[in-house]
């Protein structure tokens, strides 16, 4: 009866675990193994196992820029998303309810409208004879058109804008758990405003920053669509050139190798920011 | 003299006032007990006096100085929250420390009173201790410690108890009142315990549905409760309407007697438990034991009369002779017996 019982949680979950184990670490196990071969022009993928690949990525230059950017702009657009998507989240908490509702409505509106429409939204927005650009030029602000169409900034405005819900969600649930009262306190106490939020809020909230953090810096390096739409051809980041890589040269190896590189560091970063974070608020962590 | 005023003091919520029209004035040193079942108020006019609420109406003076637009964080009033809201984030250090940081207290001198102040509450030795890492007891000793480091002008307690169990409640009561005696400050409790209040209150107010019903200390408010209300929520008390004339009061058909000689019209009589003896002689009423319950220090009894279901109660001095189901009589003097107009208040 009892060991019955002791079995009965795997049981549960087996079909969730075959299912994982079938669509993501068997593909995963697949990719990994079809970057160790090399990639013969012509002929296609070789028959020798080799780290050539790796060699590649790790020696070329050409590569390090794109890894570069690419966990630059990850990083800049979690920090902005922290920098946006906290106040943002703790003013939702603070509306009454009626406008709480419209207000969650209008966050997460943009996660009910597809990637590529969105970021479609901003190119027009965004381009040379955008609308940004026509209002600038009409008011006289400025004499050419600012240039942000195909540019890290352009890749990042429309990032932010993609990735900042989710960073609202993941605070938004921390602060539900914030006792009101220990702002009351601190205001008591004769903090004002501002510090209350910086020394009493915002520590409070970490662990909803931390998992928000790390949804949105795993999205934004992996992102394609509004890199490869807003960024264009020649700003490219991995996800855009694995796709060129597979589909542009053919080449799958290097794809694939791109793919676990990037996989990896992704990984290792967020990992590494948990066990850091976690360690240094351990108090606000249960 | 008095040190902390209130005036005229009401709050109305959309479609509900919450306060209304309480005026209380409390003299430097003194330690005020807010009581009144949940919903009266008495949590609302300590947030309108900590200023996290502010009233539709009236004042808040403190020692001559207006201070009903005064926001929170310039009233330098210390607040004890219910729920003690130490900065989970912070040690017991850090948690004290916080005021004197805002107050822009030198690092030096900072220590030596977080120091003091810990040692106040008997928490020296728990320095750098994280407030989850805490018992309930501690954690409100931080809570004490940190509104008393600033030496605030008033003190406020909102249900400090509330989260400690029974026996710690009764404990951290007595430790509470040493405290308040040997600091000497001024203080404002809310609570919805009458047991609380009268244990640490130099005066109760007790309030009801936004208002005052009566300000007094423990002991008059007890042995002379101005109406059903106060009697009731203050201890226990049976309550007949009846019609006085000349030092009578009847009552379905009974004559009780009553001290007061003038009181005439509609009045409420009341009656504390204990004052009530169980008698085989000649008694104001008569009745049947229909429950006897021993509650250790003393008996309890129902007792099905004419007047309707009283509540006795006698010292647990031995077995009593009475028991459930016995016909009784019963009696109590003039003297013990209150006698108000009915509705003098609310």
């Amino acid at each position: 009866m009892n060991a019955h019982r002791n079995r009965l949680p795997y049981w549960l979950t087996a079909p969730g675990m075959l299912v994982t184990l079938a669509f993501v670490a068997l593909p995963l196990v697949l990719l990994f193994s079809l970057s160790l071969y090399p990639f013969v022009s012509g002929v296609g993928i070789g028959e020798q196992m080799t780290f050539a690949n790796y060699t590649e990525i790790f020696s070329d230059d050409y590569f390090h820029a794109i890894f570069a950017r690419t966990f630059g702009m990850a990083i800049l657009v979690t920090l902005l998303c922290i920098v946006i998507g906290v106040p943002e989240a703790y003013v939702l908490t603070r509306l009454s309810e009626r406008w709480r509702a419209v207000s969650v409505v209008i966050v997460l509106g943009p996660l009910l409208i597809s990637v590529v429409i969105r970021t479609l939204g901003w190119a027009v927005l965004l381009g040379n004879e955008g609308v940004i650009n026509n209002l600038l030029m009409a008011s006289g602000l400025v004499s050419e058109p600012v240039k942000i169409m195909f540019t890290f900034t352009g890749v990042v405005i429309a990032m932010v804008h993609v990735l900042v819900p989710f960073m609202v969600l993941a605070v938004w649930t921390s602060l539900q758990k914030l006792d009101p009262a220990t702002e009351q306190a601190a205001q008591s106490l004769g903090a004002s405003l501002p510090t209350v939020l910086r020394r009493i809020v915002f520590p409070q909230v970490i662990p909803g920053v931390l998992s928000g953090g790390l949804i949105v810096f795993a999205l934004a390096a992996s992102a394609f669509a509004t890199p490869a739409i807003i960024g264009g051809r020649r700003l490219k980041v991995v996800p855009t050139t694995i796709y060129d890589e597979f589909l542009g040269n053919l080449n799958w190896p290097l794809g694939a190798a791109l793919a676990v590189v990037l996989v990896l560091i992704v990984l290792a970063v967020s990992m590494g920011v948990n066990r850091l974070v976690e360690r240094r608020w351990k108090q606000v962590f249960q | 003299m008095s040190f902390l005023e209130l005036q005229g003091l009401s709050k109305r919520f959309d479609d509900f006032t919450a306060v209304n029209d309480c005026s209380l004035s409390v003299a430097k040193g003194e330690f005020v007990c807010l009581l009144g079942p949940s919903g009266c108020g008495k949590t609302t006019t300590l947030q309108m006096v900590a200023g996290f609420v502010s009233p539709s109406q009236g004042r808040i003076v403190l020692d001559g100085k207006d201070i009903t637009g005064v926001k929170p964080d310039k009233r330098g009033l210390g607040i004890v929250f219910q729920s003690y809201a130490l900065f989970p984030h912070m040690t017991v250090t850090a948690n004290v420390a916080f005021g004197l940081e805002m107050r822009g207290v030198p690092a030096a001198e900072r220590r030596r009173r977080v120091g003091e102040t810990l040692e106040l509450v008997h928490l020296e030795s728990l320095t750098d201790r994280y407030p989850r890492e805490l018992s309930g007891g501690q954690r409100q000793r931080v809570a004490m410690a940190r509104a008393l480091v600033i030496q605030p002008p008033v003190l406020l307690l909102d249900e400090p108890m509330g989260a400690l169990d029974a026996k710690l409640r009764e404990e951290m009561q007595i430790e509470l009142r040493a405290l308040q005696h040997r600091v000497g400050i001024t203080t404002i409790m809310v609570t919805h315990d009458q047991a609380e209040a009268m244990t640490l209150a130099d005066r109760v107010v007790l309030m009801n549905q936004g208002r005052i019903e009566q300000v007094g200390r423990p002991f008059d408010m007890y042995e002379q409760p101005n109406g059903r209300f106060s009697s009731t929520f203050l201890g226990k008390a049976n309550v007949f309407s009846g019609q006085a004339l000349g030092g009578m009061v009847h009552v379905e058909g009974h004559r009780l007697p009553c001290a007061d000689q003038a009181a005439t019209g509609r009045v409420d009589y009341i009656v504390r438990p204990e004052k009530v003896e169980i008698t085989r002689e000649s008694a104001l009423v008569r009745g049947r034991i229909s429950a006897r319950v021993f509650l250790g220090n003393h008996w309890l009894f129902q007792v099905d009369t004419t007047l309707g279901t009283m509540q006795i109660t006698h010292a647990n001095t031995g077995l009593p002779q009475a028991g459930e189901g016995d016909e009784v009589g019963l009696r109590w003097s003039g003297e013990h017996a209150r006698v108000v107009p009915t509705g003098a208040s609310t």
